[in-house]
Order: structure tokens, then C-alpha cells, then sequence
């Protein structure tokens, strides 16, 4: 055991394991937004409402159905990519052709509609929703005590990040996606249904938020203001890894959990600014984010 | 021509006037809490009830005193809260600002009110130095403050045991006062502060902070935060075997929403100290089914705070009707200092020099779900602090008002 900058080694792995554990959570969320504004270039403010009615449906899915928490990890982020259909056929549709901004305001007023509607029937206190009976506990690894939910969080968010990244990158579909992005009118002359491929790719990014929101329902605090706390940093998040960048998401969403784990060690004051101060020092060096193209 | 017309109408607008002043005496209350984030159900629109009860309950016995309630939302920035205090006593004529949870923003707000003469009473903020440094002859702290919450729970938890601490703290004012005031009542019986480490306010992820919690072997955790942040510390808590490892939490600031949220199973054992709890005596239980009808919220139950905006507008208005006006604050708040207080929600008691309100306080703990019978039925009772020792003595609190 040796100290460095005065904190114990031990310690220091600690933290910065449950830096890569929160960086899993901005990397799925992170993951949504880049997917959605890679491909459809909406900026989707409300993908922190989203997360959270991922994590009230898998509350009311308990409540109601007596649904557990493995079911619901598949059933909510149906249903709430469903509603994220439902708002692409209805309203976003017919933003594309406009300016980022009148997508950004749509859904940044659907964010406050579905926030006060879920205050106005839960209050804000929160509601209680427990670890599943299979992952409660944990295991002590020497350096610190880990929660068996925690290590699920990094196995699940890691493999359905890596997963989407490959669906996109190297798979026929996802080159269809990529190429109606760039060119809608030459992917269509080839037959291929475009508007139906972007309202599902809608779906998707929401119902990826929705995953988050059930993953995150056991441990933090299931209240209507959960993703507006979140989404800021999101946003941060994907700026620095580059707006369409899929990977650059991925990648900034661990590694910055893992930055801001270090400064809750060594500066815990700033834990909330860190992020943003990057973001500021990056956009100076790299406008574009650290892998962006671009536009 | 013009001017005598003039002249005739003033003169009449001012007959009529005085003769209006002669019969009724008119208020107007602005209910300034946190309506959308963290604490909104600590206080919220359950203040706003609770002072409309209030309100309504006067007027039966004081039909020529009229009052006017309004609410708002200071989204826990002192800047907001601030801002719109100003606008309420320059725009809105309000004359008296109650409730405020949010320690940062009820300074702010009390040093605005000083300025203007006006009235503030503070239910739901916590920061023992409204009476203390930041004392002044135009705020009353009514429902509970910091001092009280480490010397009840502090003390009791150092007695029974838990010798060494370290705090987890939300970094602003009310987050440092608590942790202040808790260290120092933990080193008063014998305890040792083993370290501490502040977050955010709002923060989602404590993760790192407990780590640093449980490596530091103190017995005792000391949430110096409240609403949603004491909610997720203790929910990871649990995440992280702190309990089982052999550590206890000290909830310093807990409400009955609280643990709502948190669940009994999570909550159990947690011990905390409250001047109000809705199911203590029949007075409070039926009280609490007004209020739920009112707020048509049957689930949901009154916190201290709702019950303490309650008990401070009834004593607000017996002071404006002794004093015929509501347009002095320094006088208004002298009458309420010189008259004791009785309401049915905290019976007899009497506010300081200091502008203390001082009450007796419960020691309480979280009831285990087999033992909770109904909805609501969340804490058993451990012991009563009776209002003498309940608070800072007023020579200890190095406010200008109490040297007199």
C-alpha cells in the first residue's frame, strides 16, 4: 500500500472503479443522445425525462403487474420507446428540414411537460425501488467493498454500448442507417423505407435512455427530477466526445466518470464543475469534440 | 378649473380611503418555498395549504382582519429567492414571507427582509445562525434549526455509543451550520470527528463519498444533508454494506417524505429528531385529514415544516390584529416576541429575544415494517426534549438582539 498525493492507494482503486461505474451510466445515456443526433440531427433534450419514466415504469410495472426487475429491464424501455415513436410521428417529423434549435426547444418542452406531469402525481420526495434478490450483496475485493449491482451495471451497460457501436459501424443495417443519414433521397431510390428506419432509430436512442432509467432505479433515488440532474452532464459528455461520434460517446462517457471519480477524491467541491471545465478547455483545442467530424 | 377638480377628487379619494383604514386591517402573505425540486415536498405546496388553514381559521374568530396568501418558487438559488422577495415587498405589497426551506436562500431572503422592514418567519430552513450572527429584529426562526437537530441526535447517538464521526455534508450553509453545530456537540459528550467530505447539493452518486465514509472505520456517518441527497446516501448506503459492515447512519435531517421514499425495510433504525410528527396526538391527526383534503393528497402526510408555517401564520396574525398594521415589520415581529404562542399544533411556547421560536423536541426512530400498522406510520417515539434544553441557549449564539 503506498500513497499518492496523499490518498492511499487502496482507496484511490476504489474510486476509481466507482468512476468507471458511473462512467457506464453516461455512457448509455451519452450513447442515446450521439445515436440520435448522429442520425437524425435532433438534439434530444428530453432524453433525461426518458430516463426517468424508464425508472417510473419499472416502478409502476412493480406496483401494478408485480413485474420484477429482469422483466422490466426488457418491458419499460419498450414501452417508453414506444411513446418516443409516438413523438416522432407526432412532432419531430417535421423539424428536420428546420434548424437544430426548433428540435432542441420541442424537446426540451416535452422534458418539462412529462417532469411536472410525474411531480404532479409522486411528488418529489421519490419512490422506493429495490435491488433485485439475486444482486444484492457484494464481494470484497481487497481495495474496497462491491456491490454485486454495481458490477452489473459496468458488464450490461459495457456490452449494450460495445453492441450498438458494432450494430452501427460494421452491420449492413447500420450502414443503411449511416448512409439515409447522409443522403435520404439515394437510400430510397434503393427501396429502403426511410422515414420508418428513423422513427424506429428514434425509438431506439429513447428506449436506450429508458435502460439507463430502469438500471438506475435501484440505486439512486427514483424522483421525477432524476434526469434533469443527469442530462446536463450527458450533454457535456457528448460535446466532448464529438456530437455524432458513436465510439467518441462511449469512450468520453467512461473516461470522464472516471475523471470525476478522481476529483470526488482529491477536490470532492468540484465534482460538479470538472466536467464542464473540460468541456470548456476542449471545445477551445477541438471544436468539433474529441472524435467528431467535422460538419 | 382643472386643479380644483383635481383637488376635490383627492381630497375625496383620501376620505375614503382613511375611512376604509378605520374598519379593516389588510395583509398580505407570500409563501416563498421550494415548489419543483428537492424540497418541494418537504415544503411546497403543502406550505402553501397549510398557511391558507391557517389563514382561514383566523378569519373565523378575527373577521375584520383580511389577508391575502400567495406562493412561490425559489428553486433553491439565492439568487431567485432573493429576487423575488424584492419584487413581493417593492411590486406585491407582500408584507410577511414565511416557510423557505433552503438555508442559502432564507439568509438571502432575511437580509432583504430587514432592509425593507418587512417580516420573514422561517419554517423550513435549517442554519442556526438566522438566530445566531445573522440575527436581525425582522426574522423568527420558527419550526427546528440545526443546533437542535445535533443535540438531539448527536448527543443521543454519542451516549449510546457511537464515539467517533464522519460527515458526509452538502456543501452550502445549511450543510456546513449542521455539520458545525453536530461536530461540536459530539466533541461536547465525548466524541472524537474522524474527517468529512462535502458534495454538491443535489448530487446523484455518493459512491465515492461513502467509500471514503467507510474507510475512515468512524461508528458513526453523519448525513449532514437533506430531501433527496439524504434519500440517496442512505439507499447506497445499504448498496454498500455500511450498515452490515457495523456502521450507523445518523439521519440529521429527516422527513416523514423521506422515508416514503427510502421504504420502512431500507429505513429502520434510523434515529432522528423532529419537533412535529402528524400521528403524535389526536390534534395533529385530524389537523393532517384537513390538510390532505385540502391538498387532495390523501398518501401524503404533513412534514414539521408544513406544520410549523401553520402554527407561525396563526401567531403572525394574532400580532397584526394587536397592533392594528401590518406595515411595520420591527413592530409586528416585537408583538410576537412579548405575546406567547398557543396553536393547536404545538401548544404553548414562546419566541426569543433572538427571534428563537422555541417548542419541545422528539427523539425519534424509524419503525421496523412489521411494526408500522397504516399508511403514515413511520416513527416510535424515544424520547421528549423538553423546549429549555431543546435549543441554543440564547447567550451562546453571538446575536446582537440577545445582549439586551
Amino acid at each position: 500500500m503506498f500513497e499518492i498525493f496523499g490518498v492511499p492507494s487502496t482507496a484511490l482503486f476504489g474510486q476509481l472503479l466507482i468512476g468507471l461505474i458511473n462512467g457506464s451510466f453516461y455512457a448509455l445515456l451519452s450513447l442515446g443522445l450521439a445515436v440520435i443526433f448522429g442520425m437524425l440531427n435532433i438534439i434530444n433534450f428530453s432524453h433525461g425525462a426518458q430516463y426517468m419514466l424508464g425508472a417510473f415504469c419499472a416502478y409502476l410495472l412493480l406496483q401494478y403487474t408485480g413485474m420484477g426487475y429482469w422483466p422490466a429491464l426488457i418491458v419499460a424501455p419498450l414501452i417508453v420507446g414506444a411513446t418516443g415513436v409516438l413523438v416522432e410521428r407526432l412532432f419531430l417529423q417535421w423539424l428536420y428540414k428546420l434548424d437544430h434549435l426548433y428540435g432542441l426547444l420541442l424537446t426540451f418542452g416535452l422534458a418539462l411537460i412529462l417532469e411536472g406531469i410525474t411531480r404532479n402525481y409522486f411528488g418529489s420526495a421519490g419512490l422506493p425501488y429495490t435491488v433485485p434478490e439475486s444482486l444484492t450483496g457484494g464481494r470484497n475485493l481487497g481495495f474496497m467493498f462491491l456491490p454485486n449491482y454495481r458490477a452489473w451495471v459496468i458488464v450490461a451497460s459495457l456490452t449494450i454500448c460495445f453492441g450498438t457501436w458494432f450494430v452501427i459501424e460494421r452491420t449492413k443495417l447500420g450502414a443503411y442507417l449511416r448512409a439515409a443519414t447522409e443522403n435520404p433521397t439515394l437510400v430510397r431510390a434503393f427501396g429502403i423505407n426511410v422515414p420508418r428506419m428513423i422513427t424506429l432509430t428514434y425509438g431506439f436512442g429513447v428506449a436506450l435512455a429508458a435502460f439507463a432509467g430502469v438500471m438506475a432505479a435501484p440505486i439512486y433515488n427514483v424522483s421525477p427530477q432524476m434526469g434533469s440532474e443527469l442530462i446536463i452532464v450527458v450533454f457535456a459528455v457528448v460535446v466532448i466526445g464529438g456530437m455524432g461520434s458513436i465510439f467518441g460517446a462511449i469512450v468520453t462517457g467512461f473516461g470522464l466518470g472516471v475523471i470525476e471519480g478522481l476529483t470526488k477524491v482529491f477536490f470532492p467541491e468540484a465534482s460538479n464543475t470538472v466536467i464542464f471545465v473540460i468541456m470548456a478547455i476542449v471545445l477551445l483545442v477541438r471544436p468539433a469534440g474529441l472524435f467528431g467530424r467535422r460538419a | 378649473m382643472m386643479k380644483k377638480t383635481l383637488g376635490l377628487a383627492a381630497l375625496t379619494a383620501m376620505l375614503t380611503c382613511s375611512a376604509a383604514y378605520a374598519q379593516q386591517v389588510s395583509v398580505k402573505i407570500g409563501v416563498l418555498s421550494d415548489m419543483s425540486s428537492l424540497y418541494s415536498d418537504i415544503g411546497g405546496a403543502g406550505s402553501l395549504v397549510a398557511a391558507k388553514l391557517a389563514v382561514a381559521d383566523f378569519a373565523k374568530t378575527n373577521p375584520n382582519v383580511k389577508v391575502e396568501v400567495i406562493g412561490g418558487d425559489h428553486q433553491n438559488k439565492p439568487d431567485i429567492g432573493s429576487n423575488l422577495a424584492n419584487q413581493w415587498y417593492d411590486v406585491d405589497k407582500v408584507d410577511m414571507i414565511v416557510d423557505t426551506p433552503n438555508s442559502g436562500v432564507a439568509l438571502a431572503v432575511s437580509q432583504v427582509t430587514n432592509q425593507k422592514n418587512k417580516v420573514f418567519l422561517v419554517s423550513g430552513a435549517a442554519a442556526s445562525d438566522l438566530t445566531g450572527p445573522k440575527c436581525n429584529a425582522n426574522t423568527i426562526h420558527w419550526t427546528y434549526d440545526t443546533w437542535m437537530l445535533a443535540n438531539g441526535t448527536g448527543k443521543a447517538l454519542v451516549k449510546t455509543g457511537g464515539d467517533t464521526w464522519f460527515f458526509l455534508t452538502a456543501d452550502y450553509a445549511f450543510g456546513h451550520a449542521l455539520e458545525r453545530d453536530t461536530a461540536a456537540a459530539v466533541e461536547a459528550n465525548g466524541g472524537k470527528v474522524l474527517g468529512k467530505v462535502r458534495h454538491p447539493l443535489n448530487s446523484n452518486d455518493f459512491s465515492s463519498f461513502l467509500l471514503q465514509a467507510q474507510s475512515s472505520k468512524a461508528k458513526v456517518i453523519g448525513l449532514a444533508n437533506a430531501g433527496g441527497d439524504t434519500i440517496n446516501s442512505i439507499k447506497q448506503g445499504a448498496e454498500f454494506g455500511i450498515v452490515k459492515g457495523g456502521q450507523k447512519f445518523a439521519g440529521l435531517l429527516v422527513f416523514a417524505s423521506d422515508v416514503n421514499a427510502l421504504g420502512l425495510a431500507t429505513a429502520q433504525g434510523l434515529t432522528l429528531t423532529e419537533t412535529w410528527y402528524w400521528d403524535m396526538n389526536d390534534a395533529n391527526r385530524a389537523w393532517t385529514k384537513r390538510w390532505q383534503a385540502e391538498r387532495n393528497a390523501a398518501g401524503k402526510f404533513p412534514t414539521m415544516v408544513q406544520a410549523g408555517v401553520y402554527s407561525a401564520v396563526t401567531h403572525y396574525l394574532k400580532a397584526v390584529a394587536a397592533v392594528k398594521s401590518g406595515a411595520d415589520g420591527k413592530a409586528v415581529v416585537a408583538e410576537m416576541k412579548k405575546q406567547p404562542t398557543d396553536d393547536v399544533l404545538f401548544g404553548k411556547g414562546v419566541v426569543r429575544a433572538d427571534g428563537r421560536k422555541v417548542h419541545p423536541a422528539y427523539l425519534l426512530e424509524v419503525k421496523a415494517p412489521g411494526e408500522s400498522k397504516y399508511p403514515g406510520d413511520f416513527y416510535k417515539l424515544r424520547a421528549t426534549i423538553p423546549a429549555e434544553e431543546a435549543f441554543r441557549p440564547l447567550k451562546d449564539g453571538n446575536c446582537p438582539l440577545a445582549s439586551g
